[in-house]
């Protein structure tokens, strides 16, 4: 076994590299999270909307896209979604980083089945007497649902998310299958350019072990600062 | 599509099997399985040691599922596939190497999930089972854990259909399971990715979708005969 060298971490070309694998994953993370929440909350919304349709739909949504692991979708979101798009659609999308656009898709609709879940189930803890109660003051569903419900069911609901944020974290990294350039995919290149893979995958490792401690420090400092109210 | 299904029905399902390596569907359920029942005993070493009173067995327990937890499975799969031939100078091949990841990797799993079995517990339990004289792993062993695996069977089922989706990275090393099999048959007929992958899709929604049902089945049979865990949602009628 070879010796660790961490000049080679610190500066010089394979830092460079490794160093922008890591903003690119922060990167899909920041996007991919932006995707995520908004569609997460429609989705909850959805399966907890008193119409059949919409509850169907949402409840169809997330069983379809937790069952299929995340890979498979990157896959389908790669080579399959572009080429059903309409020609003018397909040569712009073409034009831009086309990988990295598929990975933040994937990356969003795979954790929006995820975070739609924990949205649910912070909705459904707020006891049915608010919605009840607020329906009776003469608010409307979605009034009620806005000023009432989703207020008390934010504490409940941030610690999970975040920890489902950590999860998207961590799926980053699978975006190497469809060759978009982030952390994992430059650690593979600066392995077989260097043939040191002790000193890429240790940089690798650190640096998802420290976004993922520090996630993990904010959910419990949130915890912490605003504790969850027992009714 | 059923064209694709039936030209490469046994290839998805087999993969080369017999002229060659078993690969596809059968390999990536033969990697969920025995995956799931090798990181069980670790799982359950790990959940107890998490538990144990001594600081000395709870800390390095703590501070390994901290940084399984933190890290992708991609990771450990790639450290698996780099660094064990380094290190024990043998080419291991792709099947071990994503066996011995996913083992290490659900071991961290399994051991919360046994944990929280244990924590879900009413602590008196274990007092009464101590004050009736048994030794504390003789009370853990009659008393706690039976009821606390009868418990965490939900979570174990889903954990299983979280090994079973794990096993896709297997592709990433080159291993022949399903989802390198469609990419095969998808570069093979080139023209229908959608389709390709959508019956990959497919594949794994059958799969994992049936067994989160299993789950949920498990859950009400506990809940109905009273051994659930848990507590009934306060909810005014």
């Amino acid at each position: 076994m070879t010796t660790f060298d961490p000049q080679m971490l610190i500066s010089g070309q394979y830092h460079d590299m490794l160093v922008a694998g890591l903003k690119m994953s922060l990167q899909y993370l920041f996007y991919g999270f932006w995707i995520a929440l908004p569609l997460g909350l429609v989705i909850a919304l959805c399966r907890l909307s008193p119409y059949k349709p919409l509850r169907a739909f949402g409840t169809g949504y997330v069983e379809v896209v937790r069952s299929i692991p995340l890979l498979a979708q990157m896959l389908f979101w790669y080579f399959g979604v572009p080429e059903m798009l309409p020609q003018g659609v397909k040569e712009a999308l073409y034009e831009g980083p086309v990988e990295s656009i598929c990975a933040v898709v994937a990356l969003g609709v795979y954790t929006a089945a995820y975070m739609a879940e924990d949205i649910r189930s912070g909705i459904r803890a707020v006891p049915s007497v608010q919605m009840e109660a607020a329906r009776s003051l003469g608010l409307s569903y979605m009034r009620a649902m806005r000023l009432v419900i989703l207020p008390q069911a934010f504490r409940l609901t941030v610690p999970p998310l975040i920890s489902q944020t950590l999860n998207l974290w961590k799926g980053t990294s699978i975006a190497t299958v469809i060759g978009a350039a982030e952390m994992m995919y430059q650690a593979g290149q600066v392995e077989s350019q260097s043939f040191r893979s002790f000193e890429a995958f240790a940089f690798v490792s650190v640096a998802y072990l420290g976004v993922s401690l520090i996630i993990t420090g904010i959910a419990n400092w949130f915890q912490h600062r605003w504790p969850v109210r027992t009714m | 599509m059923l064209e694709l299904i039936q030209q490469y029905w046994l290839y998805f399902l087999v993969g080369q099997y017999p002229k060659g390596p078993l690969g596809g569907l059968a390999l990536t359920l033969i990697l969920a399985v025995m995956g799931l029942i090798l990181s069980m005993p670790l799982g359950l070493a790990f959940g107890l040691m998490r538990v144990s009173p001594y600081r000395w067995l709870r800390l390095p327990v703590t501070a390994f599922v901290y940084v399984v937890r933190g890290m992708p499975l991609l990771m450990v799969v790639f450290w698996a596939y780099f660094f064990l031939p380094s290190v024990t100078g043998v080419k291991t091949d792709q099947f071990w190497t994503m066996l011995i990841a996913l083992v290490v990797f659900d071991a961290a799993y399994l051991a919360e999930i046994v944990r929280a079995g244990i924590n879900g517990l009413p602590r008196g339990q274990m007092e009464c089972a101590r004050s009736l004289g048994l030794s504390y792993m003789k009370a853990m062993r009659t008393v706690i854990l039976p009821q606390a695996l009868r418990n965490s069977l939900p979570s174990l089922v889903n954990q299983f259909i979280s090994t079973i989706k794990e096993t896709s990275l297997g592709y990433i090393i080159g291993l022949a399971e399903v989802t390198f099999i469609a990419t095969q048959i998808n570069s093979l007929v080139f023209t229908k990715p959608a389709e390709v992958f959508g019956i990959l899709g497919l594949t794994y929604f059958v799969l994992c979708f049936g067994l989160s049902r299993v789950a949920q089945w498990i859950e009400k049979r506990l809940e109905r005969k009273g051994l659930g865990n848990r507590i009934a949602p306060k909810v005014a009628a």
